[in-house]
């Protein structure tokens, strides 16, 4: 397989994979919004790569430049990137709230704090 | 003019009415505006259902780009029905649930509740019209973020918890959506439902479509409540707003399952469905969940949470009846979509009186309530028994449409495991009738009087949707007939 | 931080450069690389610096958290206003083509009012989204 040139693939799944993991097993519920913004990502550099057209410039025409690469996926994941402010602004306000409630953002500290009642 | 503006008005109406409420103070005018929105968009849900009847599918080119260069929201018989339902409960949860809102959200946030449960409505509404899958994206996210502020709005602290826990696995399943649609967008170029069609046959055995099909289905499988990935759903349901539970309930699943029909059966098409063997999984998850839920919802305490968990087994027959992808079974598949919001939004509904003159909605709070609130228990009894199946009721033609789907494919013990899980709906929902009409209510709790008449009106439009379609089923069953040819006539 | 006088002049100095800056991503958007979502971005920057340094209470009295709520609704009604009166001029929902004689300034002027839309609720969403995780303690 040809590493070097799908480079960018490579990174994104690893980024895919380590925020995955992140979500999946970390206890603490702030840590697990962070890995939810590296997942995210992980999907922004994927639509970016996909756009680069090799040797194409930025989309805006000028003089001599033939080749231009494709704007549409970089649009599109622009308002994924405003997606992905909102949700997380929403989950820390939630988390705000959660500590204000239960006084922590662990989960299992919470979740001892539920059973005890 | 105003009927070929038609499509767009049903996502702009509640989109413009949604800042207003956020200006507006007090409760009243939010609630006006917000009542006014939802009767006019279900005007417009009726205009776009004639124009459909009578021209067939109708194609909008938003700000003046034909598709599929520009975005386009198409509309047909599958759209129409599912908006229906949609701005149907819509209209109803918001004229009936004016009491239980007072009681469940503060005064101070009363104009951002209405302006959340609008932008909700214009997301599902966004998502059933939209042809663009990018665009259907934003309008996931649109209606899934409100969703989760409106859970988080629940009175009991741990809605906090429900709401962050639907976040997270909501954001992942979208994120899903995401890299599926990308997948796409580089095998054909083009994000157009319709034109992908058509280039996706060419390179349909290529590893990058059959990546792009598994992310999409795992993604809304996420948001429709399938059964591995499905834990959300009961503790959004159970902890939300009583009013936004009954709303949630018999939409936002609903609309997830539209999605589905219209990826799998439209873009993917049937050779692929079946040869990539997901109509076999999918209707093993279908099984699961009517037999799994249905049995955990019997040892619910809980009423909101039992009928949560038997909406996760509703939607395991909606799920099997898809997976057959068969003509009756996508036509069962549509119908039980359409009956089954009729149900959970009554049965809801009528829990949301519940909550407000009793308090709580445990098993035991239900005891003597069909003395105090006659007409609030009959219309639980009512939408209760349509749940089970029993003929006059939409639950029975929805029983009739899926039996026949399991037979045309042969499915004898399928159609037996649909008949026990029916039992299984007696066992769970018997128990609450019995308590409501012949126990008598704990004599040191405080008097319970009838809900008021808003609420009534509200919940008597549901249950005589039950009552009706049940009756003449003929506008639904032949809305989902012609779905199912649409969807199905379109596969190569 | 009212002891830091050189943080207070540089952000003084800063200031109107951050809100230029924010105006020229804003107006510049539909020629070359910028648009409403940058702007507002960046002019929310300004602001959430002006509270950093100069405080909280200070940049409430500037901004208002009750006027942000309502310029963030307008953001929305004139996004979607402008398409309203593409529907009003009997052509489809945001079509820019009908808002001026030619269909050229018509584009022009129609992404020009969307964009200044996105950035009045983006910067407002912004700066709000900042004072309500800043205001926690009080």
């Amino acid at each position: 397989m040809d590493f070097p040139g799908l480079f960018n693939y490579w990174v994104v799944m690893v980024l895919m994979m380590i925020g995955l993991y992140i979500v999946i097993s970390d206890r603490n519920l702030v840590k697990k919004i962070v890995g939810l913004n590296i997942f995210q990502v992980s999907v922004f550099v994927f639509y970016i790569t996909m756009g680069k057209v090799d040797g194409g410039t930025a989309p805006i025409i000028g003089e001599g430049i033939e080749v231009y690469s494709n704007p549409l996926p970089h649009v599109l994941i622009l308002t994924a990137i405003v997606v992905g402010i909102a949700t997380t602004a929403l989950a820390l306000a939630l988390l705000v709230r959660i500590q204000d409630e239960f006084g922590s953002v662990d989960e299992d500290a919470i979740q001892k704090l539920e059973s005890r009642q | 003019m105003i009927s070929a503006q038609l499509p767009i008005l049903q996502v702009l109406l509640p989109l413009l009415a949604a800042p207003l409420c956020a200006i507006l103070r007090g409760r009243a005018l939010p609630h006006a505006l917000s009542v006014g929105t939802v009767l006019l968009s279900l005007l417009v849900t009726v205009g776009l259902l004639i124009r459909v009847e009578s021209t067939g599918t109708i194609s909008y080119a938003i700000g003046g780009w034909p598709p599929p260069i520009g975005i386009e929201y198409r509309v047909d018989q599958l759209s129409v029905i599912v908006l229906l339902i949609i701005q149907g409960v819509a209209a109803a949860v918001l004229v009936g649930g004016g009491a239980s809102i007072v009681r469940e959200i503060e005064a101070t946030r009363a104009p951002l509740f209405y302006a959340l449960f609008l932008l909700n409505l214009t997301g599902l509404t966004g998502m059933v019209l939209t042809g663009d899958l990018f665009n259907l994206f934003v309008f996931l996210e649109i209606s899934s973020l409100s969703t989760y502020v409106l859970v988080a709005l629940g009175t009991d602290r741990r809605a906090l918890l429900a709401a962050y826990q639907y976040l997270v696995i909501g954001t992942v399943g979208a994120t899903f959506y995401v890299i599926g649609v990308g997948l796409l967008y580089m095998m054909t170029g083009t994000l157009n439902m319709a034109d992908l069609a058509d280039r996706v046959a060419g390179v349909e055995e290529s590893t990058t479509i059959r990546t792009a099909f598994a992310f999409m289905i795992i993604g809304i499988g996420v948001k429709l409540g399938m059964m591995p990935v499905h834990f959300w759903l009961p503790n959004a349901y159970a902890r939300a707003p009583s009013v936004v539970s009954a709303f949630l309930a018999a939409t936002s699943t609903k609309v997830a399952v539209y999605i589905m029909l219209r990826v799998v059966f439209e873009i993917f098409g049937v050779p692929m469905f079946l040869a990539t063997h997901l109509s076999e999984i999918i209707i093993g998850l279908g099984i699961l969940a009517m037999v799994v839920a249905s049995v955990t919802a019997i040892f619910q305490d809980d009423v909101k949470r039992l009928l949560a968990y038997s909406s996760l087994a509703q939607i395991g027959y909606i799920l099997f009846a898809f997976g057959l992808a068969t003509e009756p079974g996508v036509t069962a598949s549509v119908l039980h979509l359409f009956n089954h919001g009729l149900m959970k939004g009554a049965l809801f509904l009528a829990l949301a009186a519940v909550a407000l003159r009793a308090g709580r909605t445990r098993r035991t709070d239900l005891d003597g309530l069909g003395q105090a609130m006659p007409l609030t228990m009959l219309g639980f009894t009512l939408a209760g028994l349509s749940l089970i199946g029993v003929p006059g009721t939409v639950g029975f033609i929805s029983k009739w449409y899926l039996l026949e789907a399991a037979f045309d494919r042969d499915g004898f013990i399928i159609a037996a495991i649909i008949l026990g899980s029916s039992l299984l709906a007696i066992l769970y929902v018997w128990p609450l009738v019995e308590r409501a009409y012949f126990r008598k209510r704990d004599p040191a709790l405080p008097p319970v009087e009838e809900a008021p008449l808003p609420m009534l009106i509200g919940i008597w439009l549901l249950v005589g949707a039950n009552l009706l379609f049940g009756v003449w089923p003929d506008l639904a069953t032949g809305l989902a007939e012609r779905s199912a040819l649409l969807l199905l006539g379109g596969a190569r | 931080m009212h002891d830091h006088i050189i943080l207070r002049v540089i952000t003084k100095l800063l200031m109107p450069f951050i809100f230029l800056f924010a105006l020229y991503v804003q107006f510049h958007g539909d020629y070359g690389p910028g648009g409403g979502f940058q702007a507002g971005v960046i002019f929310a920057t300004g602001l959430i610096l002006y509270a950093l340094i100069f405080g909280l209470r200070s940049a409430k009295k500037v901004t208002p958290p009750r006027v942000l709520r309502v310029q963030l609704a307008l953001g929305v009604l004139l996004y979607a206003g402008v398409g309203v009166v593409g529907i009003m001029s009997g052509a489809e929902y945001l079509n820019y083509d009908v808002l001026a004689e030619d269909a050229h300034s018509g584009q022009h002027l129609g992404i020009l009012l969307v964009e200044l839309g996105v950035g009045l609720t983006v910067s407002a969403a912004m700066t709000l989204i900042f004072f309500l995780f800043a205001g926690q303690e009080q």
